[in-house]
């Protein structure tokens, strides 16, 4: 499976007394890092791609397909959160076989796709281990885990990393990239860390009330040309 | 910072309320003592066929109401948590709430207007049955009110398990494309599970303690449960040495049921979720949105019947008639008396209680674990719970008896005491919350700027608490104004509350005055407790 093309027309959104206005394409295989103050619209964005919100007017397409009007699990997407992406009665490997049926009944070779990929977010031994007892780096691995099972073209990320240490945080944006790398998924990630954007993306979407401020290679953003509006966010030395 | 705190005068009302508590409780069980002491024989000769057929019946009848209350509970529970955007869902929730507010005896005059042997639907039921409707009585008729009672009730804890689920959780479960069942077997089921026992056994406790609709449903001796038991031991056949095994038996069920309830109600483990999204991501197919919307309808229907009947029957009686009668003016008039009574009684025994634990709380500084006070101040009006009013008031009624006092002239403390005790677990958990947030943001502030004493209870104490105080005050008037537990008890020609009054009319067929009087003491009840529900509500 490899990446598709996200691309946002003319999509308009009122919620809870905000407008928020995208149009933009990101190309097959790309990697975004979407940046901005919080409340800038960073969530929203993903929440439109994966489908948990219906945009007002206008059209999200993935690859050629027009997902508009598709509920979450007919897109061909896959989305990590920041917090709560495991259940908490079930073991890791119902919480990865989950991504593969959502019934939890798997012939024999899909147990055998759940425990590789299980082992190559470096999780073996721990199958039978309840989220509870993980760390919360083990936990997102889980979460990247089943990303992998699913095998959908794209990834979105909602601040996934935010509540783990720096290092323990490049290890993660590491794994992340490596995985999407190999699978050649499209990937847009919410971060409020530029080293996170600098690491991970060659995109960066810049967020400001609702829309797209400012975008670019993520280089530009981190070079002499950085954009106006972007320093001011990061503030500069 | 402890040593800042100002130990003694917020800890020593709170070991005076629960020593009034402790003398209410005490003055029942000497009653029992003594005259379990003084006359073996009649205690002896209580255990019988007879006891053993009440106390199966209590429970038989517990268990069932409790089955058919809580699966139906979870069904329309889980209809309202899948259809957030139904139309009408908002009055629906708060329907389920009325309930509540409506006294046992307003909600059993309900069933019979509804389904009694005059009631709207006979007509109907006797020609579906082909035979005379004889009226719900009996067995049948306490489930139908029971169920009426605790159906809400259930559906609206379980809509809390059901929403406490993570947002993010129903977001996976949108995204991974979870079946109704799937999301039911891996998602929902183990937040119903873990809510399950608490639920069920609160329903069971509410059931085999229920008195009133027992005594106006059951029909004879086939149909009465142990409180109903005593109340007939006491009030008609003289017997009190049944009476105390009778209370004793029924001592030990609750005492057991609690047991058992604290033993079952040990959380499952899990993990800490803390809800990041706000909007829940709810994907459901046509078919499932017209099931749950049949759900709803259903359980609307069930609980809006009984009281439309309530209004229907009480607009018929005469109520102009009514009102213009002495003894129903003097029923009122000592109704609100004695209820203002016990809510201030119950209000200033609670705030007495939550502001001591909150004081010891803070002098051990949460390093050692807390001491007896504490946890009585904690767990003291829970005890009201397992030791139902009837109880409490079939011991004082035989200690003043063998004392050779007059019953019937203490009727007024009685009623007020124990309709406060009564009160409390619900007046303590308006206030509780809203006394220990404000205390753990203004303990350190109080203490550097030296505010304390009167000035602190007046500038900092008293803001933040005065609507959790209202909620608190009305709805434990609502209780005290709807309850027949202790009054029918001690009740006579001289001291009547409008649901003894009621409970006479009943007595005599007097049906038209009963409806009128249910009627007007409904809409009391109601109105007191929608004061409390929008008082809570500006809280928040």
């Amino acid at each position: 499976m490899s990446g598709a093309e996200i691309t946002c027309r003319e999509v308009w959104l009122s919620r809870g007394g905000l407008e928020f206005a995208f149009d933009f394409s990101l190309a097959a295989g790309g990697a975004a890092a979407l940046m901005g103050p919080s409340g800038s619209g960073k969530s929203t964005l993903l929440d439109l791609v994966a489908g948990f919100e219906a945009p007002g007017s206008g059209a999200i397409l993935i690859g050629d397909r027009d997902v508009t009007q598709d509920a979450p699990a007919r897109r061909p997407v896959s989305m990590v959160f920041q917090e709560n992406n495991l259940f908490g009665h079930l073991d890791v490997f119902a919480n990865v076989a989950l991504g593969r049926s959502p019934s939890l009944s798997l012939d024999e070779r899909e147990r055998e796709d759940v425990n590789a990929a299980i082992a190559r977010v470096g999780l073996n031994g721990k199958e039978k281990r309840l989220p509870a007892t993980l760390s919360g780096g083990e936990r997102q691995r889980v979460a990247l885990a089943r990303v992998l099972v699913r095998d959908r073209p794209v990834l979105l990320l909602d601040e996934p990393f935010a509540a783990l240490g720096p290092a323990l945080r490049a290890d993660m944006i590491a794994l992340v990239r490596e995985l999407s790398t190999e699978r050649g998924m499209t990937l847009m990630m919410a971060t409020h860390h530029p080293e996170d954007a600098e690491r991970i993306a060659d995109t960066m979407l810049y967020l400001e009330a609702g829309t797209i401020a400012a975008d670019g290679p993520v280089s530009t953003f981190f070079g002499p040309d950085m954009p106006e509006a972007f320093r001011r966010y990061v503030g500069t030395e | 910072m402890p040593a800042a705190v100002p130990f003694r005068g917020r800890v020593l009302p709170g070991a005076l309320a629960l020593g009034a508590i402790g003398l209410v409780m005490g003055g029942a069980a000497a009653g029992l003592i003594w005259e379990a002491g003084s006359d073996w024989s009649g205690a002896a000769s209580a255990f019988d066929g007879y006891l053993v057929r009440v106390a199966r019946f209590t429970l038989w009848q517990a268990l069932l109401s409790t089955v058919l209350s809580v699966l139906p509970g979870i069904i329309v529970a889980r209809a309202l948590a899948r259809l957030p955007a139904f139309p009408g869902r908002g009055a629906i929730v708060w329907l389920f709430g009325v309930p509540l507010a409506l006294p046992a005896i307003v909600a059993a005059l309900g069933v019979l207007a509804l389904l009694g042997r005059a009631g709207i639907f006979a007509d109907v039921l006797t020609a579906l049955t082909g035979a005379s409707w004889p009226g719900i009585y009996g067995l049948s008729g306490i489930l139908v009110a029971h169920v009426f009672f605790n159906m809400p009730l259930a559906a609206r804890m379980f809509l809390e398990a059901f929403n406490a689920i993570p947002a993010d959780h129903r977001r996976l479960e949108a995204q991974l494309g979870m079946s109704s069942w799937s999301a039911w077997r891996l998602v929902e089921w183990p937040a119903v599970r873990a809510a399950l026992p608490g639920v069920a056994m609160l329903v069971f406790m509410l059931c085999v303690t229920s008195f009133t609709v027992v005594l106006l449903l059951g029909g004879g001796p086939a149909a009465t449960t142990l409180e109903v038991a005593i109340y007939q031991a006491l009030r008609f056949d003289f017997d009190p040495g049944r009476a105390v095994v009778l209370t004793v038996v029924q001592l030990v069920l609750t005492g057991i049921i609690v047991a058992a309830a604290a033993r079952l109600g040990a959380q499952v483990a899990g993990e800490a979720f803390l809800s990041v999204s706000g909007r829940a991501g709810l994907f459901t197919s046509g078919i499932e949105k017209t099931v749950n919307g049949v759900v709803l309808a259903a359980g609307f229907l069930f609980v809006a019947g009984p009281m439309v009947a309530i209004v229907l029957a009480g607009l018929n009686a005469d109520l102009k008639r009514l009102l213009g009668e002495a003894s129903v003016q003097e029923a009122a008039a000592t109704s609100l008396v004695l209820a203002f009574l016990a809510a201030s009684l119950s209000v200033l025994l609670s705030v007495s209680l939550v502001i001591a634990r909150s004081a010891l709380e803070l002098r051990r500084d949460g390093l050692r674990s807390p001491g007896v006070l504490e946890r009585m101040t904690d767990q003291g009006a829970a005890l009201v719970l397992v030791i139902p009013p009837i109880v409490i008031g079939a011991g004082w009624f035989i200690l003043l008896r063998q004392s050779g006092s007059g019953v019937f002239a203490v009727a007024p403390a009685m009623v007020v005491a124990v309709n406060a005790i009564m009160a409390m677990p619900f007046a303590m958990r308006a206030i509780r919350p809203a006394y220990d947030s404000a205390s753990a943001r203004h303990e350190r502030l109080c203490a550097q700027l030296g505010i304390s004493g009167i000035a602190r209870l007046r500038l900092v104490d008293w803001p933040p608490l005065k609507r959790p105080l209202a909620t608190a005050f009305a709805f434990a008037m609502a209780l005290s104004l709807g309850d027949l537990g202790v009054i029918a008890l001690f009740g006579s020609e001289n001291v009547q509350t409008l649901p003894y009054l009621l409970l006479q009319r009943m007595s005599a067929y007097r049906t038209q005055d009963a409806a009128g009087i249910a009627l007007m003491l409904g809409a009391l009840c109601f109105a007191l407790m929608m004061f409390a529900d929008w008082a809570s509500r500006r809280t928040r």
